[in-house]
């Protein structure tokens, strides 16, 4: 019965800025080792979802556990040592520009203190080999990567922790269908090797058929559908129908400005 | 009534920016003070703000101080008091223009390097990572550039800047107006002060500590994109120049004021 407990847990959640409320109820249940993605269009609420589980953003209302503790208005202390269990990576990436490729990929386990400096480069040459990146690649600096690269480099830095949560914040956005399907491999393959439970951000349909075990669509700040992947293609919601498949037509209406 | 309500607008959006970076500054105190600390960090950053700063501020400050020399000469010889040179030269340097010309150029250089690169890191997610990666953003970006700047513009800088100002105006008299080098060190070291120097000094740490809270506030605050970078950055810079000359009075009425 461990598995009665979600990893994550979002209850009521409610988040705005000003007047325009961004996430309204939200409720969400992420159980151990299940990959889930949240897909919605651009605007729905998925990064601030995201931002509010890590703590970056406060919620108006609502609750969000991570292994039954609750994190709205916990002490920093306490969420910096469940913030250890986590690992991101960032829809740009978000590597140190000030630091070598392998001093970004250890940069969690030097903040952690439990290894020396040689440990952590090794540590990190071995995760960059893991996310198919020669030891050349440490000592050089992000901004001489490649897209594609930084890509695999930010992997490399989320699960250099061994993390029991990983986040990947539109994990596909900017590359290439081909770099991107080897994204979407080495991100199955590396929460597999971790053993680590997933939660993904998204609107690229083929990374949801590759990363999902478990799929919820967020739209005007509510989770309108929580299912299974292969259940999303026989869902019965138009809502779903027109997202998977693209189309102008349907119950989501874009907010356009006209001039 | 319109009028009214927009000063009152000014001055309550005043307040709370006052307020913000107030906030801000105790903040960052309380994280340079708690544990973990971070000292390569701290050794970079006095690396980059002190080191580096030294060539543009030790040619500004010659310059100024030959001028200086030049204006006090031609002034004085109205009325026959040319042998007072070294003296105002010396004091004016250490007292007013070594720190204050040091501050603006330091705030021109560091301030807006600092708004700039806190300003790319926050738009570009840099320090939503550091909070993922359990490392406060305050206690690895922001105290370490505060202190360091705190430490390097009195004990590097604005020493630097109040010698080498000095330098330039006994090089331009003792080559051009026609003093004797030892006489003119003499009228310099007698009439100097130590009060002079710790006015200085304490004026140092004061700009130091505005012209990184400025950069530091504005860069970490960054909004949108790179016009926001832009934006965080112009205010820095105007803001500490601000707040080193408001500061600047302040200082020499606590420790000149009759």
């Amino acid at each position: 019965m461990n598995n009665a407990v979600p990893k994550i847990s979002l209850k009521g959640l409610r988040k705005s800025f000003g007047d325009k409320v961004v996430l309204d109820d939200v409720n969400l249940d992420v159980m151990t080792g299940e990959s889930m993605v949240i897909i919605g269009g651009s605007g729905s609420g998925k990064s601030v979802t995201l931002k509010c589980i890590l703590g970056l953003l406060t919620p108006n209302s609502g609750s969000i556990k991570i292994d039954g503790t609750e994190m709205v208005g916990i002490a920093q202390s306490e969420r910096k040592e469940i913030l250890s269990k986590f690992g991101m990576l960032f829809q740009g990436a978000a590597l140190f520009d000030s630091l070598p490729v392998w001093e970004n990929v250890a940069f969690g386990l030097l903040a952690q203190r439990l290894h020396s400096r040689d440990e952590a480069k090794e540590i990190a040459i071995e995760k960059l080999r893991r996310v198919g990146l020669s030891p050349d690649v440490a000592k050089l600096s992000p901004a001489e990567l490649s897209g594609g690269m930084q890509k695999r480099v930010g992997l490399a830095r989320a699960i250099a922790t061994n993390p029991e949560i990983i986040f990947f914040d539109e994990p596909t956005t900017g590359l290439d269908p081909i770099m991107s399907d080897v994204i979407n491999e080495l991100i199955v393959e590396c929460v597999k090797d971790v053993g680590a439970t997933a939660l993904t951000i998204t609107h690229d349909m083929s990374s949801v058929r590759k990363i999902a075990d478990n799929v919820a669509m967020i739209y005007h700040g509510n989770m309108i559908w929580t299912g299974p992947k292969d259940e999303i293609d026989h869902s019965g919601s138009d809502y779903i129908d027109q997202f998977i498949n693209g189309k102008a037509e349907g119950p989501i209406k874009m907010e356009i400005l006209k001039g | 009534m319109n009028f009214l309500a927009v000063i009152g607008r000014v001055v309550i959006s005043f307040l709370r920016a006052a307020g913000r970076i107030g906030l801000f500054a105790v903040n960052a105190f309380t994280h340079m003070l708690t544990p973990p600390y971070y000292p390569r960090e701290l050794l970079k950053q006095m690396m980059n703000i002190g080191y580096y700063s030294l060539p543009v501020v030790g040619l500004t400050t010659l310059f100024t101080g030959a001028a200086l020399a030049v204006n006090i000469y031609e002034g004085s010889a109205r009325f026959n008091a040319e042998s007072t040179l070294p003296t105002i030269v010396v004091i004016g340097m250490v007292r007013e223009l070594g720190p204050t010309l040091c501050g603006l150029i330091v705030a021109g250089r560091v301030s807006a390097s600092m708004a700039a690169e806190l300003g790319t890191m926050r738009v570009t997610e840099q320090i939503d990572a550091l909070t993922t990666l359990s490392t406060d953003p305050f206690k690895y970006l922001i105290a370490p550039r505060i202190l360091a700047t705190i430490i390097m513009m009195p004990l590097m800088l604005v020493i630097v800047a109040d010698t080498i100002g000095v330098m330039g105006g006994y090089l331009l008299a003792t080559s051009k107006l026609g003093f004797n080098s030892g006489n003119y060190m003499k009228s310099t070291i007698d009439f100097l002060e130590a009060i002079d120097v710790i006015a200085s000094l304490t004026k140092a740490c004061v700009f130091g500590f505005f012209i990184s809270l400025m950069g530091c506030y504005h860069g970490f605050n960054t909004r949108g994109g790179a016009q926001g970078v832009g934006i965080a950055t112009t205010n820095a810079v105007v803001s500490a120049c601000i707040m080193i000359l408001v500061s600047n009075y302040v200082v020499t009425e606590m420790f000149f004021s009759s």
